[in-house]
């Protein structure tokens, strides 16, 4: 049989069956893993980022260890890679980039959009940052902070903690998750309200 | 071992050159010189594990390269974070 011309959801369940009887992933641990990746969207990470912003010591976990402050949200971590977080100050901010392929922390942003996967986002992300951000996103990062380019090339998994924006004094935790954008936590963008 | 703080130089090494290889450190820092900004833990070799070979753990660190330095019309202040793997790094 050719491979290519296989009935894709026949295959599926002959590969299920074999992974099953030789004892290595079992149908309940393969359910679990589909309701985890269905469950992984940006507004996870939003969740996390929004914690951050009114409580200091979950702040402090999460940079030191972002899959604890994972799933000390209830977010599952289990076989994920390590997650860093990188904090954006006043002085410093933060672009997260693969240049070697597409490494995402998908179990708190979700798939990464397509443009995460570009020759043209890794190269200019690396290359020119500030262009990059700048002409495609209107992102002006000014000259007296620090842009720092995080190439994400082996086994941990990073999101940027962003900033709270001004005029948000006062905001619930959730009020301040829903303004929490994907690209905020790559880097691409500021929250803004 | 290398202590955060210390300076590092990324091998200047080509392995793509003699054959199939999986190589998790970026071309464009080979050779370069920066700085360990802390050690993020050991994790198997991936340069083994994508050829499904028994895969030692291996040190990985978080290290800090002058933009700057790698491309010259780079504003000199901003900076590169890159997770490399102790046996790609050497004291220059």
């Amino acid at each position: 049989m050719n491979i290519l011309e296989a009935d894709s959801a026949r295959l599926l369940a002959a590969v299920r069956t074999l992974l099953e009887q030789k004892g290595i992933v079992s149908t309940a641990e393969v359910r679990e893993r589909m309701a985890v990746t269905d469950a992984a969207s940006p507004g996870q990470g939003g969740r996390m980022v929004a914690r951050a912003w009114v409580d200091p010591a979950y702040r402090a976990l999460m940079l030191e260890d972002g899959t604890k402050a994972a799933e000390a949200l209830g977010i599952m971590m289990r076989g994920m890679p390590p997650l860093g977080v990188l904090e954006n100050t006043p002085e410093v901010h933060n672009l997260v980039v693969c240049t070697l392929c597409s490494c995402y922390p998908r179990a708190v942003l979700g798939y990464p959009p397509f443009w995460y996967k570009s020759a043209s986002f890794r190269a200019r992300a690396v290359r020119d940052p500030r262009e990059l951000l700048a002409s495609e996103w209107k992102t002006i990062i000014p000259d007296d902070v620090k842009l720092r380019v995080v190439d994400s090339t082996a086994d941990y998994r990073w999101m940027v903690l962003p900033e709270r924006p001004s005029g948000t004094k006062g905001w619930d935790e959730d009020r301040l998750a829903r303004i929490v954008r994907e690209g905020d936590m790559i880097g691409v963008t500021v929250p803004t309200v | 071992m290398f202590a955060a703080g210390e300076t590092v130089r990324v091998k200047d090494a080509w392995p793509e050159a003699s054959g199939p290889v999986h190589i998790r450190t970026p071309w464009y820092v080979r050779g370069q010189v920066g700085e360990v900004v802390r050690r993020l833990g050991s994790f198997p070799n991936p340069e083994d594990l994508a050829f499904a070979r028994p895969a030692e753990r291996r040190p990985l660190y978080h290290v800090r390269f002058r933009k700057g330095a790698i491309w010259p019309e780079a504003k000199p202040d901003d900076e590169l974070l890159i997770e490399i793997y102790e046996h790609w790094l050497e004291r220059p």
